[in-house]
């Protein structure tokens, strides 16, 4: 049972960065963060502090690059959330893909993301990174808490919030890296985000409701 | 399209850079807690237009404390009006209507009363010649010699007697040199009481022993002969004989406010002249100060050249090797045992105990009725609460103790202890002491006598270490052994967790570790069945 395999150049160069930015940058604060939690000693406290603040901080001035990136590329409409397909990609990866099916909503140039997908990173970039740097800045900037009149929330509950988006965050990571390996080989997924161009198994035509670009 | 790209790349570079210059740029030469600091030790050099030895009225011979203290006066016509004023004289708190301090109704962990100052070795350290029946003693604070006025004048007092002419004159002489050496008081004056508190240098107090003299810089950055050389008033600052610093039930300054805010607050604490955000700005522990005392961090353990004692069990005292008084000797050269007193435990280089402190210290009182099921007894201990913005966290040292107390009507007692009253010390007899050491002070005593557990707090705020030998972060923002283990209130990144989250989020990560793991070996298991049928 084979396939057609079509090579489609489906990252650009800005996006790519941006990746792999994030990629050293959450990281950097994932191993930073969890020892400053106790998690284990690597750093010390003290110099894992000083990273993750500064890490932290540096990435939270990033993401409105990214933010003014994807308003003025349009690209913002490959994250633009359907129920269509979802339950038929779900199916793919939960049986389908051990049968030799093929990807039900394979990527192309003008939809990189399946629904799945979508809807994962919308959640993602959407809700859980801003989140995480919302709750993150607030616990960096407690001291400033009173001179803005907020003191009325308490560390311990923004430090709870943090700790559990970071989890959040780890899980993520864990199965976005797993689901790299579920392209037609097992690199293919992670070779097309570091050259950009993904070998994609002839599937079915993209349909115009996938399509970014017609919206 | 590559030109968009460098551009972004560009800005990324500039804005890490902007932003990292002020977060990790290299540390410039002072943090300005320091250069305050050091300000204020500008023209600090004192001066005088006094030579006290070229005074008659201090060149006459005297034979009795009370002449010299006239002849003090005789110039310094305000000195004992303000001195009477002065806690160091009444032995009151200023508030409590005499209930609080030595001369009221107070008790400690160690000699426990002064039974109002009729136990008389207690008034050793009173600035009188003779407790507060006589004049006050200007020499206690102001003379510079080694010399021990009272005895001095009771050596003097005995050879008159004797009426050998060569010894008393011998004396007579001697005071006559020493008596003009005149100056502001020096860390050895204040020492002689506060190095000694408690009967002995170094019981008391874990940060004010006779290691404080002469100090490296290392045992107290203020202090250190080889640094700053600070006299005791450099910090405690005086008005009218009034010295700033005692802690009673009122905190030693009531604001927290640097001289740059106020030119006329008392230097006693350490923003006054520091202020409030003495690190380097955008540094970590600049954020600590609302919460956490410079002293926390700042004083890594106290009696750090000599022990302190951290241990005394009245409850054991009386016992006698076949009617002698025994002394047994321990760790550090210091007594373990003494007939008289107890058992003792002394310790050196003591992590302090950590609370929540607004400043004041909240104390029994012989009056107090106590409840012994509620072991151990505080008998002093800190104020203060996470809530209330002008608490910090800070260091002290809790004395472990025993003492008598009235099983009937459940209040401390205070016995009498001086040989020269019959005390304890001399007769050994509990009761006795007891009753007429209460009958001294007015109170009722049932007769009935036990011991109880008791704790006693003094605040840590001597013995400063240099700022490389500070309490590190880890030694708090840790789950093992926190020296803030017992502090609860507020939360700490490193000590604290909730832990349904860590539980719950670990055994996420654990389940889709799991499951990945499934899925993958089910996808190379189907896969290899799928090659096999075709």
């Amino acid at each position: 049972m084979s396939h057609k395999i079509n090579n489609i150049y489906l990252f650009t160069r800005y996006e790519r960065l941006w990746h792999w930015l994030q990629f050293l940058l959450i990281s950097i604060l994932m191993a930073t963060g969890l020892e400053i939690h106790g998690a284990y000693t690597w750093l010390g406290f003290e110099k894992a502090v000083k990273i993750h603040n500064y890490v932290g901080i540096t990435w939270l001035l990033l993401f409105f690059f990214f933010i003014f990136w994807i308003l003025t590329t349009g690209e913002w409409k490959q994250y633009i959330p359907t129920t269509k397909k979802l339950f038929s990609v779900i199916r793919f990866y939960s049986y389908g893909i051990f049968h030799g099916e093929p990807h039900p909503v394979p990527a192309s140039r003008e939809a990189k993301h399946n629904p799945l997908q979508r809807l994962t990173y919308l959640g993602v970039a959407a809700a859980l990174l801003p989140l995480q740097m919302l709750t993150g800045f607030l616990y960096w900037s407690y001291n400033s808490w009173g001179s803005w009149g907020i003191d009325f929330f308490s560390l311990q509950l923004v430090a709870i919030a943090h700790m559990a988006i970071a989890f959040a965050t780890l899980i993520f990571v864990i199965i976005h890296v797993y689901m790299t390996t579920t392209g037609h080989a097992v690199f293919a997924h992670i070779k097309a985000m570091i050259t950009g161009w993904e070998e994609i198994e002839e599937g079915e035509p993209v349909q115009d409701w996938e399509k970014a670009t017609r919206r | 399209m590559r030109k968009r790209l460098y551009c972004f790349i560009l800005c990324f570079v500039a804005t890490a850079l902007l932003w990292g210059q002020t977060a990790i740029a290299d540390e410039p030469e002072q943090a300005p807690g320091l250069k305050m600091a050091d300000q204020s030790q500008i023209n600090t050099e004192k001066w005088s237009t006094v030579d006290h030895s070229k005074f008659d009225v201090l060149k006459k011979k005297f034979t009795s404390g009370e002449e010299i203290t006239e002849a003090c006066l005789s110039c310094h016509t305000e000195a004992e009006d303000q001195l009477r004023h002065a806690i160091h004289w009444t032995w009151l708190s200023s508030t409590g209507d005499g209930l609080y301090g030595k001369g009221g109704y107070s008790l400690n962990n160690f000699c426990i009363s002064t039974n109002k100052m009729h136990d008389e070795e207690c008034s050793n350290c009173h600035i009188g010649w003779k407790g507060k029946e006589d004049g006050i003693n200007c020499l206690k604070c102001h003379n510079l010699s080694d010399m021990d006025w009272k005895q001095e004048f009771k050596d003097l007092a005995e050879a008159i007697d004797s009426g050998d002419p060569d010894w008393s004159g011998d004396i007579e002489n001697d005071i006559q040199a020493k008596v003009s050496e005149i100056g502001m008081p020096e860390r050895r004056n204040c020492g002689r009481c506060h190095f000694d508190g408690g009967g002995g240098e170094g019981v008391k107090h874990g940060d004010l022993d006779g290691s404080l003299v002469n100090p490296k810089k290392t045992l107290d950055v203020h202090m250190g002969i080889d640094g700053q050389d600070f006299a005791c008033t450099r910090c405690h600052t005086t008005k009218n004989h009034l010295v700033a610093g005692r802690v009673y039930s009122s905190p030693a300054t009531d604001e927290h406010v640097s001289l740059v805010q106020n030119d006329l607050a008392p230097k006693i604490a350490c923003i006054s002249c520091h202020t409030d955000k003495p690190h380097l700005e955008g540094s970590k522990p600049n954020d600590h100060t609302d919460r956490v005392a410079c002293q926390t961090c700042h004083i890594p353990a106290f009696a750090r050249a000599h022990a302190t004692q951290m241990e005394w069990y009245w409850e054991t005292a009386g016992k006698t090797d076949n009617g002698r008084v025994i002394q047994r000797k321990g760790a550090y050269d210091r007594p373990k045992y003494k007939t008289i007193k107890g058992n003792f435990v002394w310790k050196k280089n003591v992590k302090p105990e950590y609370f929540w402190y607004n400043g004041s210290i909240k104390s029994l009182t012989l009056k107090d009725v106590i409840d012994p099921s509620q072991q151990p007894i505080w008998i002093s201990k800190p104020v203060g609460s996470p809530t209330d913005k002008d608490s910090r966290i800070a260091p002290f040292k809790v004395h472990i103790g025993s003492q008598p107390y009235d099983m009937e009507n459940g209040t401390f007692v205070a016995p009498l202890l001086s040989e020269e009253v019959n005390g304890y010390w001399k007769s050994l007899d509990w009761k006795d002491s007891i009753t007429r050491g209460m009958d001294l002070l007015g109170l009722n005593y049932s007769g009935k006598m036990g011991f109880i557990n008791t704790r006693y707090v003094m605040p840590t705020t001597h013995m400063v270490a240099p700022a490389e030998d500070a309490v590190a972060c880890n030694e708090c923002h840790t789950r093992t052994d926190s020296r803030l283990a017992s502090i609860s209130g507020v939360y700490m990144p490193g000590k604290d967790r909730f832990l349904p989250l860590d539980m719950g989020g670990w055994g996420i990560v654990l389940i889709s570790l799991l499951a990945i793991g499934l899925h993958a070996i089910g996808r190379i298991v189907m896969s290899a069945k799928r090659k096999e049928e075709d």
